[in-house]
């Protein structure tokens, strides 16, 4: 990485945007993909054959929206859990399962603001899995980083070494779950790229389809005709902290 | 209609503590219709948390939905219904996962984590 990437990333300043109400419901027609006919649940193991992959275009993503926000919540049960009674809501806002989260970035230098969503980058080589001591962060064959909650045991030492913030920890017990997103208590969570859907055929995740904006192209970086490599071999882009080279599955352009 | 059913339960005396809603109708869950599990009855007795134990990881670290052993699909088959439609969490008092391990005096972790009624979003 070149000295001025360097020093131009010193000079941004994240600045963490309280997502806004999660009540934000999607507009009807937003869910661009369905399951198709012929798409069936897996029955072979995933390989490395497909690694799964995202660019984000800052300049399409739109300042105050939380559509793709509301969209992970949603698609993953995130929004069946309320504020417990008498907690502290900043706190709440602080420490409450997020999968997804909108950013700004600030150059201080123009003053000049960039929005985006910042998620799991599936690292390459993830440091979340390094620093587990039970194996239950992992990385799949095709790229997914994901927690094994079977035997996590929530000491959070993935949350610590993760640079990119993009993990959550639940501390209360879950009553309302989804059947394909399971989750409860003493377990750390973060966004693995709507696995249910790719495991059951489907081709795109639930913030892709619910950005009007089409911020966010996602698909398998190994295809050289998917929209993905396309999009990635036309436009310039950025690995985020591209210093601790962990080839983030996650590239960013207009950043 | 629930508030209905619980009123009037309420009202009888029916309304006993632990069921929480209204009573599951018997024949109500799809499992009541078919002539056996994925497996013979008493192979599944015997083995039905070796399928699912061994069924969780292929899953969670390869992948595979498509088996014909899955937890989701345990809740889907053997949920029950209330007279209102809605259903009954499989691991409430006296539903399908509780009936044996209560009596067995197995503490069922599943649920936890795991949807206890069919439930897409
Ligand atoms: S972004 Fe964080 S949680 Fe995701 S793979 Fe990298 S280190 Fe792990
Ligand atoms: S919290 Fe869970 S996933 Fe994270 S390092 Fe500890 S055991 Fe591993």
């Amino acid at each position: 990485m070149s000295m001025s990437k360097i020093e131009q990333q010193g000079r941004r300043e994240f600045l963490k945007k309280a997502a806004i109400g999660s009540a934000v419901t999607i507009a009807p027609g937003v869910m661009l993909h369905s399951l198709s006919a012929e798409a069936a649940p897996r029955t072979e193991p995933v390989t490395g054959k497909v690694r799964w992959g995202m660019l984000v275009d800052a300049n399409k993503c739109a300042d105050g929206c939380n559509d793709c926000v509301a969209a992970c919540d949603k698609e993953n049960g995130l929004d069946l859990v309320d504020m417990p009674e008498g907690a502290d809501e900043s706190q709440w806002e602080r420490q409450r399962p997020r999968w997804i989260r909108q950013i700004t970035l600030k150059d201080n230098l123009t003053g000049r603001l960039t929005h985006l969503p910042m998620m799991c980058q599936h690292c390459e080589e993830p440091p979340c899995a390094d620093v587990c001591p039970t194996g239950a962060s992992f990385r799949r064959a095709d790229g997914i980083v994901m927690v094994d909650r079977h035997i996590c045991i929530g000491c959070r030492y993935c949350m610590m070494a993760c640079p990119y913030k993009a993990r959550s920890f639940i501390h209360a017990e879950v009553a309302e779950k989804l059947t394909h997103t399971p989750r409860g208590k003493g377990c750390v969570e973060s966004c693995n790229f709507c696995v249910h859907r790719l495991d059951n055929g489907q081709t795109t995740t639930a913030c892709q389809d619910a950005c009007k904006h089409q911020a966010i192209v996602f698909g398998d970086l190994n295809d050289p005709q998917s929209a993905v490599s396309q999009a990635l071999k036309k436009y310039p882009s950025v690995a985020i902290r591209d210093d601790l080279k962990l080839n983030p599955g996650v590239r960013y352009s207009n950043i | 209609m629930i508030f209905l059913t619980m009123a009037l339960s309420g009202l009888l005396g029916l309304g006993s503590a632990g069921v929480s809603a209204a009573e599951a109708v018997e024949g109500s869950a799809k499992s009541d219709k078919l002539e056996q599990c994925v497996e013979p009855t008493s192979v599944m007795r015997r083995n039905h948390f070796e399928f699912i134990k061994h069924q969780r990881d292929l899953t969670v670290h390869e992948g595979i939905r498509g088996s014909k052993y899955s937890l989701a699909g345990c809740v889907d088959c053997h949920a029950k219904k209330d007279s209102s439609g809605k259903f009954v969490p499989v691991n409430e008092e006296g539903q399908f996962c509780d009936e044996c391990h209560d009596y067995v005096a197995v503490d069922l972790k599943c649920f936890e984590c795991h949807a206890t009624v069919p439930r897409e979003k």
